[in-house]
């Protein structure tokens, strides 16, 4: 990486509608570094501020309190076409009444760039998202997969310094979107640009990001790379939010962390502590109770078997909380299958167990 | 006969009766010979064309050029235009700002838009006299504050001939324009911004070619009526300034020239019909 300036720097951000008693604090002072070069992600459910703060850098939407400074540069009070920044919408926003062509080549003739170079810039981009022979289509011919290679051309076709992706996969089906996926990675790496991309899928984020952003309730819940937010979840939303985990009310004894059904488990912490036990279920492995060893969580019994082609699930009562068991199809061959009503203990991998602030 | 087809049988005869039977009439008595106190002589005439465009010595039968009908063909589609554009203009901000209120608004600004029109055209026409005329309000406020003289001359010309149109018309452009804005997906609006348009090109580049239909759907209701109007000019252009419509209801009338009438009405509906197809034949080009 030959620029290791920030791309976009916030500072203190805050975003609140209306006043008073019925204000909504869309975003809660975000303190957010995004650099240069970086696929960025911004993941959350619906309402958690994410599209918010997009539309706060893009210049559509002026924050509360706080600063935007995008590579080094304040831009606050600067609207959208004079920032080096340019986004594709969730809906794509195709114009209908332009060509793929002209489509492409809005931004450079706005900017009133001579003819030539438009032409061969719409040329390269058409090349770049693989459009070859539909310059001259509109977007009512296109299909989703098309119109949302358009809205990247077009985007990128001004050059921009970041590019803002607004849930741009959404409106595909799976099998467009897995493909997409690979795509736009690839595309970030060979353009070079700043990618920040806003989602509510968390396959999407993990898979086609460098650092991940999640966010609720208009903050940042926490900041790191797929393999942190995954591994290593801070707080109990992030480990709920990304994979799903079993989230068990523990307290910290002596020797690991009491809970209700499951005895001791090990686990450190301050001694008499309230915390929360955080286990993914595909890091847990299930074995006749009999075979319960120190350590191991039960005994519990199946409630439920959930069969799902690729994996294999389990629904175990016992503890203070269900609990949940993912093994692979893979997996089994060779471990004992279990029905409802079976008694089981479950063994957690090293390290698997995260003990959470409650 | 199908059932299906008897269901077309109404708007079929309707048509038939009071729009295909009349034209046909028109067209037919634009090519008679005038009666002497109105009616057609059933004897083939082309007097009435050639009237159009020249004059008859009365003691040489020799024709010459007279464009004194032609102007007042000129004068009206001027007229209409500038009426048109006028509506444009008014209507055009008036239809923005209509459909960008909150939902529940929207219904009562229409209301508001069309209230003036639960009122007679002749009530309103002579309405609008009223306050343009010498001693209207207008010219009796001016007057007080010390502003004018005499009376400015509202009434009784072009100016207020165009006036009459415009509050005539002004809905027929405001309604589709309405509908089209409506229907205006503004995520393109901040796609426009975002690809660093500024707002005039934002407004030229992408608004107006997408309210397009919209505006010429506003723009024929407008023109069309406007060019052929009677009302306006006859109140409030006190007689003085003649536009086709009045030149028409003359013939029928006072001159009794039936023959000529038809022929200016059959002229009046070619203009407008030209002037659809070529609007037709570009929109159509133009979505190829």
């Amino acid at each position: 990486m030959q620029d290791q300036e920030d791309a976009c720097r916030l500072t203190g951000l805050g975003r609140t509608y209306g006043k008073g008693v019925s204000a909504h604090r869309a975003l809660d002072r975000i303190d957010l570094t995004i650099r240069s070069n970086e696929f960025f992600t911004l993941l959350g459910p619906s309402g958690c501020g994410k599209t918010t703060l997009l539309r706060l850098i893009g210049g559509f939407d002026q924050p509360t309190v706080g600063e935007i400074a995008i590579f080094g540069r304040n831009v606050a009070g600067l609207p959208p076409e004079d920032r080096p920044v340019n986004t594709v919408f969730q809906t794509y926003a195709l114009f209908p009444h332009l060509t793929v062509a002209q489509n492409v080549g809005f931004a450079l003739r706005m900017l009133g760039r001579p003819k030539a170079e438009i032409a061969a810039t719409v040329a390269r981009m058409v090349a770049l998202v693989g459009l070859e022979g539909m310059e001259h289509r509109r977007p009512d011919q296109l299909s989703g997969g098309q119109k949302q290679r358009v809205a990247l051309a077009r985007a990128l076709a001004p050059g921009p310094k970041i590019l803002l992706l607004d849930e741009p996969l959404s409106a595909l089906d799976a099998k467009l979107r897995q493909r997409m996926r690979s795509e736009l990675k690839a595309l970030q790496r060979e353009t070079g640009i700043t990618f920040v991309f806003v989602t509510h899928d968390q396959d999407e984020a993990l898979a086609m990001s460098d650092r991940i952003a999640v966010m609720q309730g208009g903050r940042v819940q926490q900041l790191g790379k797929p393999e942190e937010i995954y591994e290593a979840p801070a707080n109990r939303f992030v480990a709920d939010f990304i994979g799903g985990a079993n989230l068990i009310p523990a307290r910290i004894g002596a020797g690991g962390a009491m809970s209700e059904g499951l005895g001791v488990v090990p686990a450190k912490g301050d001694l008499g502590a309230e915390v929360t036990l955080a286990i993914r279920p595909e890091r847990l492995a299930i074995l006749p109770a009999g075979l319960q060893q120190p350590g191991d969580l039960g005994p519990l019994r199946v409630t439920e078997r959930i069969y799902m082609g690729n994996e294999l699930s389990f629904r175990l009562e016992g503890a203070s909380v269900p609990l949940h068991v993912t093994l692979p199809r893979g997996g089994l061959r060779g471990a004992q299958d279990f029905a409802p009503g079976d008694s089981v203990c479950l063994r957690a991998e090293p390290g698997a167990i995260r003990v959470l602030a409650s | 006969m199908k059932l299906h087809r008897l269901l077309l049988a109404p708007s079929l005869g309707t048509i038939l009766i009071f729009m295909a039977l009349p034209i046909a009439i028109t067209t037919l008595y634009s090519v008679l010979t005038p009666a002497q106190y109105g009616g057609v002589i059933w004897e083939p005439s082309s007097e009435a064309y050639i009237r159009l465009l020249f004059e008859r010595d009365i003691f040489d039968d020799t024709l010459t050029f007279n464009t004194d009908y032609l102007q007042i063909l000129g004068r009206s589609v001027l007229q209409a235009g500038v009426a048109t554009l006028l509506c444009l203009f008014i209507g055009l901000p008036t239809a923005w700002f209509i459909a960008t209120r909150p939902a529940g608004q929207k219904s009562l600004w229409l209301m508001l838009v069309t209230v003036p029109y639960w009122v007679n055209l002749l009530v309103r026409t002579i309405a609008l006299l009223l306050i343009l005329r010498d001693e209207g309000p207008i010219n009796r406020a001016l007057h007080a504050i010390g502003l004018t003289d005499g009376p400015l001359p509202l009434a009784y010309n072009n100016f207020a001939i165009g006036l009459g149109l415009v509050s005539s018309f002004l809905p027929f452009m405001i309604l589709p324009l309405y509908a089209a804005i409506e229907r205006f997906d503004f995520s393109l609006l901040e796609a426009a911004y975002d690809l660093h348009a500024n707002r005039r090109q934002a407004f030229f580049e992408v608004v107006l070619p997408i309210l397009r239909p919209g505006l010429i759907a506003g723009g024929l209701l407008v023109f069309i009526p406007g060019i052929g109007s009677y009302l306006a000019p006859d109140i409030l252009g006190g007689g003085k300034t003649l536009m086709l419509g009045n030149l028409i209801g003359m013939q029928f009338q006072g001159s009794r020239n039936w023959p000529f009438g038809a022929a200016l009405s059959t002229i009046l509906m070619a203009v407008t019909l030209i002037a659809l197809f070529i609007i037709a034949r570009r929109a159509a080009r133009e979505d190829a």
